[in-house]
């Protein structure tokens, strides 16, 4: 043998090892495929896992060995890609970036899609409505002149000012836990408001007026209620109410 | 079915896609499909940094930045390539920074950069600092930076569409391309995509192996879907192991963490990698790395109950330089194990991380049927091609310069030659080979599953292929993947609906690992010596007599349908270097 054989994911922990004790877990996964039946359902699944495996390792332990039909998305499995956003427990998390030990596993998990976008089918919304509000505030550095022949310059504080929205993923973790999305479909939601917030507070950027009059709107930033669950959901750790709170105050002192 | 007709169509929508996207929008009427959303793609998954010779910072210039790249590359580079590539690094890097890319800034405002393996200052003096980077981020904003201007440009994606086929039609004695082949997962519903030019930028292939840094997504499509249609691969036996992936799980930690001080010891509490590479130490190049971690592994030395790791030990820095400079490498240590990296050393081993072959191309991106002939209208770029700019191993950092530069100019040479060319008729039945695929897949009845043989696959290529092979091993794992190939054909799934059917998917998929590690596994067969990413323990040594040659890998279908690999060679294109000795 070449190299040692490694992870042994079907084998059970060897006497002694404590480290890896397997237990039995209930994940209770919210079902729903309109080619077979228009209701959404609660299903059940009982498997053995160890608990310091993610989420998404209970999931794809169903789908690879227990029923292969369930569907979810997901592509990098640690917190980086955005794709697997969902309801665990009943709040919104990355189910690559939750550890089933962290989460009560003596009880069974609840696993659901995020809310305020169409369930397409078991754990798949519809992330058009999403992505539209984030290119509705021109996502893009704006600038106008000439173009510099080497890169623009900017200093170390300027580059900090606007370091925590350049983290999004756009994972919808914070729109889909906001309950002014899930009333009304057509506010932008705190994701567009993060990555508006990204270039208005980029001192390189010339369009800041345009993209506040386009949150100025009135299903813009003053929808905003406050209410912290998307800064309680974001994976990525961002202050996503504080960003609000600045383009909000951008708005009133036109000062960014 | 439905049909669409593009002057230019771009399979991916990685960093390699999105470059190549902006520029084809530009000049021609261009569609990008993608079985991802464009900003689910692994380049954001990237941390280091992206190499160019700025000199920012110090003293330094494209040429030196040639030469690290064929050095590293164990002299398998193809020389006028990597020129090319270290030329446009400049423009690479400033282009982002135009179109907004948050780049780490020096106290002059400047672009930052910083040390990484394998750059050095006037050919192998110092280490230089050439890596322009974003924190530890530096994918995700490439990956962010791109997609914005695409916006911008007003790109038009197929989110979530499989490219499964690659049509090709003999015209006048000339294979051209005619278009693609894809499945809309949404709906199940086939489409032909029509196209002058097409690139493929649907990037790499990591999981054939078990552990890997490589997302879930990274199954060859790509390449798999070209091979089947005659086009070669190059160089398929060379993978990149990166030495620090997360124990068991795969997750990279940069080669940041080591330059920030990181000390990598066995269970002794040893220092292993002085007595390896006195000089380097723990930063010696990643395929040295990598094999001393499995020699103290295999020697009895490893970590925890089955000696099968070693520890990464960061303990002895302070935890602000940790906090400021590896944030997000140590998060991953407390999330996925618990571990506080101030106090507790990581359990790491070797991950699968890149793959140096791929669809052979010229510097322009020009898909080659053979050592020299052009497909007309076939591109590829970024992880999936093989220009070569990266020979037997990868530089840290070379990769997202790479995507940049040559995901530009396939997208300015695809767009142009669409703008001359006429559309090639289509095949009859274009969707033949899709359709028939998809309905056997859903329709069988066959008693094998596609998770069991997928790992059984991942098991043999981590035990055959990856760090260390032998002609033993090596044949071990061509005898498996021929057993695990034919017991495919008797594979069924569950799901046999049409919305959203990704048990379908991912057994196509697995269709595409299975061919792909088979030609993988032949090429490491035929390459009797030791280069790179590609170590024998029965031929240690480097052989420049025999094997200075890429491999090319055909598939040959028999009148049977039975199909086998032809392996041919390629000469490298040498400039200016003479091959040497490769120390550190
Ligand atoms: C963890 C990690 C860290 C890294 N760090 C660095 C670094 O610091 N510096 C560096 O230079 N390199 C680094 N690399 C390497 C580098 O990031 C990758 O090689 C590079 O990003 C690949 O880009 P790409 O555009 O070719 O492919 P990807 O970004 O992987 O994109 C592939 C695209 O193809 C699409 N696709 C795939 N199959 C199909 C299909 N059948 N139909 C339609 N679309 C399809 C996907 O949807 C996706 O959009 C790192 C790699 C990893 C894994
Ligand atoms: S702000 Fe946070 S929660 Fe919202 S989309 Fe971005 S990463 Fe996800
Ligand atoms: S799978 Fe990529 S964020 Fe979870």
């Amino acid at each position: 043998m070449a190299t040692p054989t490694l992870d042994k994911e079907d084998a059970k922990p060897e006497a002694g090892f404590a480290d890896t004790p397997y237990i039995t877990v209930t994940f209770r996964i919210r079902r729903f495929n309109p080619e077979v039946s228009a209701d959404a359902t609660w299903e059940d699944f009982q498997f053995e896992i160890d608990p310091k495996e993610r989420v998404l390792d209970g999931l794809h332990k169903i789908k690879w060995d227990l029923d292969g039909s369930l569907t979810f998305r997901r592509s990098c499995a640690h917190g980086i890609c955005g794709s697997d956003a969902m309801r665990i427990n009943g709040k919104n998390r990355l189910a690559c970036k939750t550890l089933i030990k962290d989460i009560n596993p003596a009880k069974p998990i609840t696993v659901e899609p995020i809310k305020g976008l169409t369930v397409l089918k078991d754990l798949v919304v519809d992330m058009d409505p999403f992505f539209q509000a984030y290119r509705d505030v021109m996502p893009f550095l704006v600038t106008t002149g000439n173009e510099p022949t080497r890169e623009r310059l900017q200093s170390a504080e300027d580059r900090e000012r606007f370091d925590d929205t350049t983290k999004c993923i756009l994972c919808a973790a914070c729109t889909s836990s906001c309950p002014v999305f899930w009333n009304d479909g057509q506010y932008f939601g705190p994701a567009a408001i993060v990555n508006a917030h990204r270039f208005i507070f980029d001192s390189r950027d010339e369009a800041g007026e345009q993209r506040l009059e386009i949150l100025n709107d009135k299903d813009g930033v003053w929808r905003c209620r406050t209410t912290f669950n998307c800064t309680d959901a974001c994976p990525r750790g961002i202050e996503v109410t504080k960003a609000i709170q600045e383009v909000k105050r951008a708005l009133i002192t036109r000062r960014f | 079915m439905k049909i669409h007709k593009y002057d230019t169509v771009i399979v991916g929508a990685g960093g390699a896609g999105m470059r190549a996207a902006i520029e084809a929008t530009k000049r021609s009427r261009t569609a990008v499909l993608t079985k991802l959303y464009p900003t689910r793609s692994h380049t954001g998954a990237a941390q280091g940094g992206m190499a160019a010779a700025l000199a920012n910072v110090e003293e330094d210039n494209w040429e030196w930045h040639t030469f690290d790249t064929i050095k590293g590359g164990d002299y398998l580079v193809d020389q006028d390539a990597a020129e090319i590539l270290a030329k446009e690094a400049i423009d690479a890097v400033l282009d982002l920074e135009k179109m907004g890319l948050p780049f780490n800034r020096t106290p002059d405002g400047t672009i930052d950069q910083r040390r990484f393996g394998g750059h050095s200052r006037n050919h192998g003096e110092a280490p230089v600092r050439r890596s322009c980077y974003a924190a530890d981020r530096t994918g995700h904003m490439i990956l962010q930076t791109l997609y914005q201007n695409c916006v911008k440009e007003g790109v038009e994606f197929f989110n979530e569409f499989y490219v499964l086929d690659q049509l090709i039609v003999e015209e006048n004695g000339v294979k051209k391309s005619a278009g693609v082949v894809a499945y809309e997962l949404a709906t199940g519903e086939i489409h032909v995509f029509q196209a002058k030019a097409v690139i493929y930028a649907s990037g790499g292939t990591g999981k054939f192996f078990k552990v890997t840094s490589n997302a879930h997504t990274l199954t060859g499509d790509g390449q798999a879907a070209c091979y089947r249609r005659g086009i070669p691969l190059e160089d398929m036996e060379f993978f990149q192991f990166h030495p620090t992936g997360i124990w068991r799980m795969g997750i990279l930690l940069t080669e940041g963490a080591r330059g920030e001080g990181g000390i990598l010891r066995n269970k002794d509490g040893e220092r292993f990698m002085e007595k390896y590479a006195p000089v380097m130490k723990d930063l010696a190049s990643r395929d040295v790395v990598s094999r001393s971690i499995y020699t103290e592994i295999r020697e009895g030395r490893g970590c925890g109950p089955e000696g099968d790791h070693v520890y990464l030990d960061l303990t002895h820095l302070p935890p602000e330089q940790l906090d400021a400079k590896l944030p997000d490498i140590t998060e991953f240590a407390r999330t996925y194990l618990g571990i506080e990296p101030y106090t507790d050393p990581i359990p790491i081993q070797p991950t699968a991380h890149y793959a140096m072959g791929g669809i052979p191309t010229n510097v322009e991106g020009e898909v080659l049927a053979d050592n020299t002939t052009v497909v007309p209208g076939l591109y590829a770029a970024g992880e999936v091609a093989c220009v070569s700019v990266h020979g037997a191993n990868r530089l840290g950092t070379n990769s997202l310069l790479d995507i940049n530069v040559f995901g530009r100019r396939a997208g300015i040479a695809a767009a142009e030659y669409s703008a001359k060319a006429d559309f090639v008729e289509l095949p009859e039945n274009p969707a033949g080979l899709v359709a028939s695929l998809v309905e056997q897949l859903r329709d069988s009845q066959g008693t094998e599953r596609v998770s069991d043989i997928r790992r059984e696959l991942q098991e043999t290529m981590d035990a055959n292929v990856m760090v260390f092979r032998t002609e033993q091993t090596i044949k071990t794992a061509v005898e498996k993947i021929g057993e695990l190939r034919a017991r495919y054909k008797n594979v069924s799934v569950q799901d046999k609906g049409k919305r959203f059917n990704t048990d379908l998917l991912e057994a196509i998929e697995l269709g595409n690992l299975l061919d792909l590690a088979e030609v993988m596994a032949v090429s490491a067969l035929a390459r009797k010596e030791s280069r790179g990413g590609h170590y024998r323990e029965d031929f240690p040594n480097r052989d420049d007599v025999n094997f200075m040659r890429h491999t090319m890998a055909y598939r040959e279908v028999a009148d049977d349908g039975k199909d086998s690999i032809r392996l041919d060679y390629k000469p490298v294109v040498q400039t200016r270097y003479q091959p040497m000795e490769r120390k550190y």
